[in-house]
């Protein structure tokens, strides 16, 4: 319960400390923290207007987009607190009712006959198939060092197996979940959302012709989904036998850091071109390939 | 009482053709009901009530045989799943053969209903027979009557080389199989699977398991052996399609689980091979499917890819045999289990759709489609079922079976060897690459045909079908549904005809609930899910009912005149993905340069094709190959009659030499 309420306390602030980093990187006054909730409720007071070439898909999406990221956010446990949900392999649900939301919202981009808008939705398709091994991987990784299945168990156990080397998981497992963050939710080296020219962009293509409610669904689900990727950088990252009061504070530190840190690379590096993405997504297989050669290492499988 | 009406059923099946031909297909239908009741009422006394298997004796008296059928709890699900799919194929084909009454002489029909019937008394033959001989007469059976379904339009010259190349690949199945029955029993005296564990006990396993594993794996569609798959689901009729992609391709995995559960040694080695072929059909299969623009063609690649899936399960299975771990045994058996049921209902849903599709609009090509969902709300709705569905996505069925083989994949990476922890990881980057890729697939597909603008005339113009080729749908998404929402009345039977078929020591009441506890959260989460959705679609009207809503065009930046055309193709979502796999697909693009000199383009066309890499090593270049040399030989064919004495003369001179020296 505590883990949820938290997910939702970061969302409030997470996409407004990305935006004051941003402004403070360029020297701009910026807008406040809460900048992005005000913005939703203008988006929420709006009429909407719809193309005509669009169908109920299209209505449904932002709202499956953004209940798979609520039932995902279920099974994210909190310090030595189980999740709501915690089963074996519930990681798997959680990379798959992911899909269903991205599922949707490709097929809403595809639902609207534009050119643009298809360009999108076969990009976010692409790439978030190529994302898809890596995390299966490391979690593989993390399944065969502590021997748990499920997100609760695993990050229970995570510090308290005897191995030495934890810290290498770790530091593997929190650039991992930043990338992935990254690529699910079309941010800084795959796709920036400040890109002018619809050619290329990725996921903001995808929603060029949402508006009013059905937009302010899709960035509270974008919103959340930081969040929850936040959650589990915090859960990798953090013992979870500590005082809670110092968790939760530790909890905030990071979801804080993971938005100044988005904020810095997108205020001062380029994006990729498009067409490095997929190599830039492979490499992400990799290193999660690494970690589970490292593991097969130090448990000795290896002479 | 129950064999009698059986055999009644075989003997009045050849009443179809005396039957005047309004009423063939009622005829067909009731036939069709009675072997249902029948054999479901025996498959449910297997599962549910005894825990002995049933047998029944079939009267062969007259036939001086012993023709027993054998039901134990694995015969008993292929049953009930064969009966399942069997049932909605006949219910489509209702309405879906209505134009062809016009143009077809009665005696095709009757041909078609009566190989209707008899694929489906075979299927359920293959499954309750045990005895070798018998076996192979069914299995024979099943081959002719889906070939006489497949060519139903044989007016076709293309349908109909397809169906003899369907024909001649079964064949060379059937004689692996015979084959390897012929070897068993020559080891031990009996004919049939009763034989295997005899012989599997004191005779090396891995010869006689690979020439099984080529025999059902023609019939299943592993790659290699899967060329006929691809050809003969877009020409079969769409019910057709549907129930042999549904259920038929399944007898293959039948005979392999038999098989497997007779095996005695080489388990790790056997399992290994079995899942390394499986990882080929399905990541290849899916990305083969990616790149066709055939609705029907692509789904026949996707019935590879979840053969494959079917495979992954089982060769987990045979090594968790191999390794006496019981939790990847039930697991990987479990899981294939439950994906051949789940394939089962969501491949024919989906053919069913794509044959709706076909019959409105007489085109497969999904470029030439495209904002079918206003037309075709149900058949639309369909579809997108299916494809959630075959993408493994929750909550739908197909998520519980990848579920279970996933889960045991991870549960056994701790403390495992480093040669198991690489297969097992292979494994779990296999199922993913086929998950991401299957999403990609369907949302192409989905995306294309159903969704934006109609492309062509076709798409245009169109209705959505009659009822009775719904109906088959609402069946097959509220069984879909059950087994997404409700999986542990299914996933624990599963288990049963695992520990049942391997004799495996099965879950203590402990490890059931766990699993039992595991199946509820998935289902709980689901039911969430649908709640939190339609939640949410009913807050959103209600705010949107104070809101102005107006309706537009599509967002064109600033270009209004924007057109059909301007919409994505399939070709271009597939575009970057067939450049990276491009190495395998070998996809080829013709098309016309524009010269410097061209000052006013004219007209131009472009061309895309992909291609089969197995289908021209295996099948063309071979064949190929041959038609040469035979052409060589055929030198010696002058039609002249002292040619032909020369011959003859020249053989018995060869033969006295030889007898001469000895030699033969």
């Amino acid at each position: 319960m505590t883990g949820l309420i938290l997910i939702i306390f970061s969302a409030v602030f997470f996409p407004g400390i990305i935006l004051r980093t941003k402004s403070i990187a360029s020297g701009r006054k910026g807008p406040g923290i809460l900048q992005p909730m005000k913005d939703l409720r203008v988006l929420m007071m709006k009429d909407s207007v719809f193309s005509k070439t669009t169908s109920i898909i299209f209505q449904i999406a932002p709202v499956i987009g953004l209940a798979s990221i609520i039932c995902a956010s279920l099974i994210i446990p909190f310090a030595n607190q189980p999740a709501f949900f915690s089963f074996e392999s519930d990681f798997i649900f959680f990379a798959y009712i992911l899909a269903v939301g991205k599922f949707f919202m490709i097929i809403s981009a595809l639902d609207t006959g534009s050119g643009f808008e298809g360009m999108g939705a076969n990009r976010e398709a692409f790439f978030s198939m190529l994302a898809e091994p890596a995390f299966f991987i490391f979690l593989a990784t993390l399944a065969m060092l502590t021997g748990y299945t499920s997100f609760s168990d695993i990050f229970t156990k995570f510090y308290i197996t005897d191995s030495d080397f934890i810290m290498i998981f770790s530091l593997i497992g929190v650039y991992l979940f930043i990338q992935i963050a990254m690529i699910e939710n079309s941010r800084f080296p795959i796709d920036d959302p400040k890109t002018h020219l619809e050619l290329t962009m990725i996921h903001e293509v995808i929603i060029l012709d949402n508006c009013g409610f059905d937009k302010a669904l899709i960035h509270i689900a974008s919103y959340l989904k930081f969040a929850v990727y936040g959650s589990l950088i915090y859960n990798i990252s953090v013992p979870a036998g500590w005082n809670i009061f110092l968790q939760t504070g530790l909890f905030l530190f990071i979801q804080f850091f993971f938005a100044v840190i988005i904020g810095f690379l997108e205020s001062f590096r380029a994006r990729n071109k498009m067409i490095k993405n997929s190599y830039f997504i492979l490499t992400l297989t990799a290193i999660s390939f690494i970690a589970f050669v490292i593991i097969i290492i130090i448990t000795g499988k290896i002479a | 009482m129950d064999s009698f009406l059986f055999l009644t059923i075989i003997f009045l099946s050849f009443g179809i053709y005396f039957i005047p031909n309004r009423y063939k297909y009622e005829y067909t239908m009731i036939l069709l009901l009675a072997g249902i009741w029948v054999t479901s009422s025996w498959s449910i006394q297997a599962l549910f009530l005894n825990d002995l298997p049933v047998s029944i004796d079939l009267h062969s008296g007259l036939l001086n045989y012993d023709f027993s059928l054998y039901i134990d709890k694995l015969s008993a699900f292929f049953l009930l799943a064969v009966n399942f799919t069997s049932l909605t194929g006949l219910i489509y084909a209702y309405k879906y053969l209505k134009p062809y009454y016009r143009i077809k002489y009665p005696l095709s029909f009757s041909i078609h209903y009566f190989s209707y019937l008899w694929l489906y008394l075979s299927m359920s033959m293959v499954v309750m027979l045990q005895d070798g001989i018998a076996f192979i007469i069914l299995w024979e059976i099943m081959a002719l009557s889906s070939f006489m379904l497949v060519i139903f339009n044989a007016e076709n010259r293309e349908i109909m080389k397809t169906g003899i190349n369907y024909l001649i690949q079964m064949h060379i199945g059937m004689i692996f199989i015979l084959l390897a029955f012929l070897i068993a029993e020559n080891g031990t005296g009996i004919m049939g699977f009763r034989s295997l564990k005899p012989y599997f006990s004191d005779h090396s396993n891995i010869i006689l398991f690979m020439m099984f594993f080529i025999g059902f794996g023609l019939k299943a569609g592993f790659m290699p052996l899967h060329t006929w798959l691809p050809q003969a689901h877009p020409a079969a009729p769409s019910h057709v399609s549907g129930v042999m992609s549904g259920i038929m391709i399944k007898m293959g995995i039948y005979g392999i689980l038999r098989v497997v559960a007779s095996l005695q040694s080489d388990l790790f080695i056997i399992g290994n091979i079995i899942l390394f072929v499986s990882l080929i059909s399905g990541v290849l299969g899916v990305m083969m499917a990616i790149v066709q623009h055939d609705l029907k063609r692509l789904l026949a690649y996707h019935s590879i890819e979840n053969i494959g899936i079917i495979g992954i399960g089982i060769g987990l299975g045979t090594i968790g045999l191999a390794g006496k771990n019981d939790y990847l045994c039930l697991l990987g058996f479990g899981g294939a289990l439950l994906h051949v049921l789940n394939h089962s209902l969501f491949k024919s849903l989906l053919f069913y759709s794509a044959g709706s599709v076909n019959h409105s609009t007489r085109t497969r090509n999904i470029e030439e489609l495209g904002g079918l969902i206003k037309k075709m709300p149900y058949t639309s709705a369909f579809f997108l079922i299916g494809s959630l569905a075959i993408c493994g996505l929750p909550p739908f069925n197909g998520f519980i079976s990848e579920y279970l083989i996933y889960s045991g994949m991870f549960k056994s990476l701790y403390g495992t060897d480093l040669y198991t922890a690489s297969i097992l990881l292979s494994g779990i980057i296999g199922l993913t690459l086929i998950g991401g890729l299957a999403v990609f697939c369907f949302t192409k597909a989905f995306g294309i045909a159903f969704l934006g603008q109609p492309r062509t005339n076709k798409a245009k113009h169109t209705e959505e079908v009659p009822f009775p080729m719904l109906f088959p749908g609402f069946m097959i998404t509220t069984v879909i549904m059950i087994i997404g929402l409700a999986s542990t009345f299914f996933v624990l039977p599963a288990f049963e005809i695992v520990t049942d078929l391997f004799t495996i020591k099965g879950l203590d009441q402990s490890e059931l609930n766990i699993y039992t506890d595991n199946l509820m959260k998935i289902s709980s989460l689901g039911g969430i899910f649908i709640l939190t959705v339609i939640l949410l679609i009913f807050y959103r009207r209600y705010h949107l009912s104070s809101k102005k809503v107006s309706y537009g065009k599509t967002w064109g930046c600033g270009y209004t005149a924007g057109n059909s055309r301007h919409q994505y193709t399939a070709t271009s979502f597939a575009d970057n993905f067939t450049c990276l796999a491009n190495p395998v697909l070998r996809s080829a693009k013709l098309e016309e340069k524009i010269e410097d000199t061209d000052i006013f383009p004219k007209k131009r066309h472009f061309h895309t094709s992909s291609c089969d890499v197995f289908k021209d090593y295996i099948i063309e270049y071979p064949k190929e190959f041959l038609l040469k040399s035979l052409k060589k030989i055929a030198v010696m064919q002058t039609g002249q009659i002292n040619h032909y004495i020369l011959y003859t003369f020249l053989f018995i001179i060869g033969a006295l030499l030889l007898t001469y020296f000895e030699l033969i």
